[in-house]
């Protein structure tokens, strides 16, 4: 399946400036998978050491947050559009 | 579900003879002329108390728009001073105020733009400590620009049990949501846990365009005086995203955590930690990705190359940066530097720089694993060679 993924703005450096990307994929699993095949970059941003989505990262499938879905084998269908939102704060330093 | 509340009634029943005066009247006649404010809404409005926490970039439109709709009480807290990095986007304060506490120049601003309302300052630093300040307000509003006070908000917000309108920027894109209504989600439904200090780049490092907090914290503005006076659909339970360059804005459902450990079902916080210590920042130290990474500083590097030694300098800025001020060095930003690295001899002996010093220390640490042994990083970034070395480069 065709889908397209969004890429947030702090993390469009390390996806060649792009602000979305489409793949093909049939699980939100296998579209992240396929996003940092193509941009090893893009791997430590979403995934911490053991795999796991960073926690400050969520997924969005269209509007829905895969953690009320299936997490990451949720299915994703022709067309769908998968949104990483990561957490921002804006301003200062810290 | 989410149930549609504005503003508890104790606030409007507290001052029953509120009334407007006839210059009230006539100040807010095109709130009184709609239906949909009306008399009641204008008195809802005036009986409110709205605490606004940053008075920066989104504090600035939010504190404008409120005092202007009449909201009767508005509590400022910010402890920054002015300075002119802040005059790109900060509009409440001008070029006179420079060196000003942010607090006296909002309060006064608002003061001009609206005498008959009550302006609260703190001038302080929120924390765990004098988080009760939140306590005498109805609705809460998190202006702030950094994670350890979010998290404070958030959590403060859901034990006292406020509302917390909850805006967030970064570059072009913008955030915004309501958080802390009791079946509503919180901010820790949706981000459980903060990124580690460096991961996720500031407004000083990763730049914001001027107009972006206008824009998120007037739609911050907008949905306090829509909770205020119970008019509309807030946005609790959705997330708003704005991207100011696309010109489009997308809605995702957020939803609260039955797990939640501050807002859930069964709460396991229950009271306020110390968030610096939660979001992986000690002290005062300033955060950086890369530690026991090997340093030179400005003065250093420039006794040596004073000397003539043969140093290659590496600059891990964006081209943008480096049209600003440069070190005359080898450019290969940050993001590009796995993909060039052959572009480095790593026979010569190299210092990389960036604008403060932590990108180019993330930039050492990876040329160290891929096998460069002579290899140092300018500390403080090019930053601390205007202050050192040559007053003549600009900072930014």
């Amino acid at each position: 399946m065709a889908v397209k993924v969004i890429i947030p703005t702090p993390l469009r450096v390390y996806a060649g400036k792009q602000e979305s990307v489409e793949v093909q994929a049939k699980t939100v699993a296998e579209a992240l998978a396929a996003l940092t095949g193509t941009f090893g970059d893009l791997k430590k941003h979403l995934f911490s050491d053991d795999g796991r989505l960073r926690s400050f990262v969520n997924v969005y499938v269209n509007d829905e947050d895969i953690r009320y879905l299936q997490k990451d084998q949720t299915q994703v269908r022709e067309g769908d559009t998968i949104s990483i939102v990561p957490s921002i704060a804006g301003g200062s330093r810290i | 579900m989410v149930t549609k509340v504005g503003v508890p009634e104790a606030s409007a029943k507290a001052n029953p003879a509120a009334t407007l005066s006839k210059e009230e009247v006539m100040r807010y006649s095109r709130h009184l002329i709609m239906p949909e404010v009306g008399m009641d809404g204008q008195l809802k409005l005036k009986a409110a108390k709205v605490l606004c926490i940053g008075t920066g970039g989104l504090g600035a439109p939010l504190g404008l728009y409120l005092a202007a709709a009449g909201v009767g009480r508005i509590g400022l807290v910010d402890f920054d001073v002015v300075d002119s990095t802040n005059l790109q986007r900060q509009v409440l304060f001008g070029t006179s105020d420079v060196g000003r506490p942010k607090i006296t120049a909002a309060a006064d601003r608002l003061r001009n733009l609206n005498p008959d309302i009550q302006i609260d300052t703190f001038e302080t630093h929120l924390s765990s400590e004098n988080a009760l300040i939140l306590k005498d307000y109805d609705i809460v509003v998190d202006g702030t620009d950094n994670f350890p006070t979010r998290y404070l908000v958030n959590d403060a917000c859901v034990i006292l049990g406020k509302p917390n309108v909850y805006g967030s920027i970064f570059r072009f894109e913008g955030q915004i949501t309501i958080f802390g209504y009791p079946d509503g989600p919180c901010y820790r439904c949706l981000y459980p846990e903060p990124p580690p200090p460096g991961l996720v780049p500031s407004c000083a490092e990763g730049g914001v365009l001027g107009v972006l907090p206008g824009i998120v914290g007037t739609i911050q503005a907008a949905e306090t005086l829509k909770l205020i006076i119970g008019k509309g659909d807030p946005l609790v339970g959705r997330l708003l995203l704005f991207d100011a360059l696309a010109m489009k804005f997308r809605e995702l459902k957020l939803r609260k955590n039955p797990d939640c450990p501050v807002c859930g079902t069964h709460p396991t916080q229950t009271k306020l930690i110390d968030y610096a210590e939660f979001c992986g920042i000690r002290g005062e130290e300033a955060p950086v990705a890369a530690t026991n990474v090997p340093e030179i500083t400005p003065r250093e590097l420039k006794t040596r190359l004073d000397r003539g030694d043969d140093l290659y300098i590496l600059d891990v800025r964006e081209p943008h940066e480096y049209q600003i001020c440069n070190l005359n060095g080898h450019l290969i930003p940050l993001g590009e530097l796995s993909r060039r690295v052959h572009e480095l001899d790593s026979s010569r002996e190299i210092v990389a720089h960036c604008r403060s010093g932590k990108r180019s220390a993330d930039a050492v640490q990876f040329l160290q694993k891929a096998g460069f042994r002579k290899i140092w990083n300018l500390k403080g970034g090019i930053l601390a060679w205007s202050d050192e070395v040559d007053p003549a480069v600009p900072k930014y």
